[in-house]
C-alpha cells in the first residue's frame, strides 16, 4: 500500500461513487433521486480535481468544474423544478422489488470488478485500480434503467451513467480530449432538455408519466 | 501479564459502571433534540436503584428459565464488554473470544431473552420473540461482513489486533472500512432496538420489538435486563469506535498513554451518543416489513466492503 494520500481519498471518493449509485437503486422517492445525483456529481468533480492536483493534468480541472457546474447545480435546479411542475414525487415501486434489485446489483459489481482486473492492469495511470468501480456504477445506472417504470429516475439513470463513464474515462486515461468532454457535456445538457420537454408531452398524451402505458402504441 | 489482567478487570468494571451514563446521556440528546426538557444524565442509575428495591412478580406458569434467562442475558452482555479494547489495547481475554465469537455471545443473550419472552406464554411476549428473531437473523451476518471486513485489513479476527492494524500503524484510508461503517451503523441499530427498526420508548402493540419480550418482566429482572441493554449500547460504541477512530486507545505496554486514552474514550462517546440521537431524530422507523430490506442493505453493503477492499486496498 504506497499510495499517496491524494490518490487513497481519489479511491475513498470511488468508494462514495459506488456507495451513492446503490443508494439510488433503493430510493423510492424521486426528489431524492435528484439530491443522490447532485452528491454524485459533487464527488465526481471533486475526484477530478484531486486527480487533476496530483498529477498535474490541467485540462483535468476545467472537466471537474463543468461537471460541478452541470450536474451539481444546473440539472439538479432543473430537474426540482420540473418535479415540481409536473408534481410527480411520491413513493415510486420500481418492477422488481428493491431487494432483489440490490441483489443483482451486487451481482452486476462483481461481474464489474472481474471485467476490469485485467484492463486496468494494461492501463499506465495511478487512479487505475478506481477502473472497476466505473464500470460498476455504469452497470448499476444502466440497472436503475432497466428497473424503472416512471420517466425521470430513467433519464437520472441516464445521467448516472454518464458520470460513470466519466469516471472510467478518468481513472484509465486521465480523462477524454477536452473537445470531446465538451461535446458530451453539450448533448447531455440538450439531451436533459429535450428530454424535459418530452416528459410534459408523455403525460399529456397518457395522464401519466408511467412509461408502461406507451406499449399501447404497439400495433396488435 | 499482571498489568494486563488488571487493565481488563478495570475496563470490564467501567463499562459495566458506565454503561447506564451512556444511556443517560443518549437519553438527554434525545430529548434535546425532541424540543422536550431533558432528563437528568443519572436517570437509568436511579431508575435502576427503584428497580432492584421493589418486590418481583413472576406469572405463576413460568419455567426456572425465565427467572434465569435475565442473569444470563447481564453476564453475556458484561463478558461482551470484556472482550472490546476500549482505553488499552493489552486485553488477556481476547485470545479466547474473537469477534466471530462475539457477534456468538451476543446471540447466546439473544436466544435467552426471546425463550423467556415465548415462556410465560403471552401473547406479547410470543410477538415480541419472534419479531426479534426475525430482525436479529438478518443483522447477525451483516454484522460479521463488517468485522470480515476488519479482518481483511489487519489479517486477524481478534478484536485488539484490528485496533493495532488500524490504528497503530501508519495511516491508511481504507474505502472499504467507509461501507463497513454504514453498514455497522444499521445493524447497531436494529440490534440495540433503536429508530429506524424498533423504538425503545413504545409500547405500542403493533411497532414494539424489543419491548414486547421484555413485558413480563418486573423488579431486578427488569434492572437487570435494562442494565444488560445499556451495556449492550455501550458494547457497540465502543466497537464502533474500535473499528472506525481506534486513534487514541493506548498500545500494548504503554501505560502511560492511559489517561489520554480515557480522555480519548469519554469524548469519542459523547460525540457518538449525540450523532446516535440525532441520526433517530431524523430518521423515521420503518414498518416491521421494511425491516428486513433495510438490514439486507446492510448485509450487502458489508459484502461490498469486503469487495471494494480486494479491488483497492490488496
Amino acid at each position: 500500500m504506497a499510495l499517496s494520500y491524494p490518490l487513497q481519498v481519489v479511491n475513498l471518493l470511488a468508494a462514495l461513487l459506488l456507495l451513492i449509485s446503490f443508494a439510488m437503486l433503493s430510493q423510492r422517492r424521486i426528489a431524492g433521486l435528484v439530491t443522490l445525483f447532485a452528491v454524485q456529481g459533487a464527488a465526481l468533480s471533486l475526484s477530478t480535481a484531486i486527480v487533476a492536483w496530483s498529477t498535474g493534468q490541467h485540462h483535468l480541472y476545467y472537466s471537474a468544474a463543468l461537471t460541478l457546474g452541470l450536474k451539481v447545480f444546473a440539472m439538479p435546479y432543473y430537474f426540482f423544478r420540473l418535479i415540481r411542475k409536473l408534481d410527480v414525487d411520491r413513493d415510486v415501486e420500481p418492477m422488481i422489488t428493491i431487494p432483489t434489485t440490490m441483489l443483482i446489483g451486487i451481482v452486476l459489481v462483481i461481474f464489474a470488478f472481474n471485467l476490469a482486473m485485467p484492463i486496468s492492469q494494461m492501463s499506465g495511470t495511478v487512479t487505475r485500480s478506481t477502473l472497476g468501480i466505473a464500470m460498476a456504477s455504469v452497470l448499476l445506472a444502466f440497472l436503475m434503467m432497466i428497473t424503472r417504470s416512471k420517466a425521470i429516475p430513467q433519464v437520472i439513470g441516464f445521467l448516472a451513467m454518464e458520470n460513470g463513464l466519466f469516471f472510467a474515462a478518468t481513472s484509465a486515461t486521465y480523462g477524454m480530449p477536452m473537445v470531446v468532454e465538451m461535446g458530451v457535456a453539450l448533448d447531455v445538457l440538450v439531451g436533459v432538455f429535450v428530454l424535459g420537454i418530452f416528459f410534459f408531452q408523455i403525460r399529456e398524451t397518457f395522464d401519466s408519466l408511467d412509461l408502461k402505458h406507451m406499449e399501447k402504441l404497439k400495433e396488435r | 501479564m499482571s498489568t494486563g489482567i488488571l487493565l481488563q478487570i478495570a475496563q470490564t468494571l467501567a463499562a459495566i459502571l458506565l454503561a447506564p451514563l451512556l444511556m443517560g446521556w443518549v437519553n438527554q440528546c434525545r430529548a434535546w433534540l425532541q424540543g422536550r426538557s431533558a432528563p437528568p444524565l443519572t436517570q437509568p442509575y436511579r431508575t435502576l436503584k427503584k428497580l432492584f428495591h421493589k418486590d418481583v412478580v413472576i406469572a405463576h406458569n413460568a419455567s426456572p428459565l425465565f427467572r434465569f434467562a435475565p442473569y444470563m442475558v447481564f453476564a453475556c452482555m458484561a463478558l461482551a464488554a470484556g472482550l472490546v479494547p476500549t482505553i488499552a489495547n493489552d486485553l488477556p481475554f481476547s485470545p479466547a473470544a474473537d469477534a466471530i465469537a462475539l457477534v456468538g455471545v451476543f446471540a447466546l443473550a439473544r436466544v435467552f431473552l426471546a425463550l423467556a419472552a415465548m415462556d410465560i406464554g403471552t401473547s406479547f411476549g410470543t410477538l415480541g420473540a419472534r419479531r426479534e428473531m426475525l430482525v436479529s437473523f438478518l443483522a447477525e451476518p451483516a454484522l460479521l461482513m463488517v468485522f470480515f471486513t476488519a479482518s481483511l485489513i489487519s489479517h486477524s479476527t481478534e478484536l485488539p489486533t484490528i485496533v493495532e492494524a488500524l490504528a497503530h500503524k501508519q495511516f491508511v484510508i481504507y474505502p472499504s472500512m467507509a461501507f463497513a461503517a454504514v453498514a455497522f451503523w444499521m445493524v447497531s441499530t436494529a440490534e440495540n432496538a433503536r429508530i429506524p427498526v424498533d423504538n425503545p420508548t413504545t409500547h405500542l402493540e403493533l411497532t414494539m420489538i424489543h419491548e414486547a419480550m421484555i413485558l413480563e418482566y418486573s423488579a431486578r429482572h427488569l434492572a437487570l435486563i435494562e442494565w444488560a441493554v445499556a451495556l449492550k449500547l455501550f458494547t457497540y460504541s465502543a466497537l464502533g469506535i474500535a473499528l472506525f477512530v481506534p486513534w487514541g486507545i493506548a498500545p500494548r505496554g504503554d501505560l502511560y498513554a492511559l489517561p489520554l486514552a480515557v480522555l480519548a474514550l469519554l469524548l469519542k462517546m459523547m460525540a457518538g451518543g449525540a450523532a446516535l440521537s440525532l441520526l433517530e431524530a431524523i430518521s423515521a422507523k420503518v414498518r416491521l416489513f421494511r425491516a428486513p430490506e433495510f438490514l439486507g442493505t446492510a448485509f450487502l453493503l458489508g459484502v461490498l466492503g469486503m469487495l471494494i477492499h480486494f479491488l483497492l486496498e490488496v
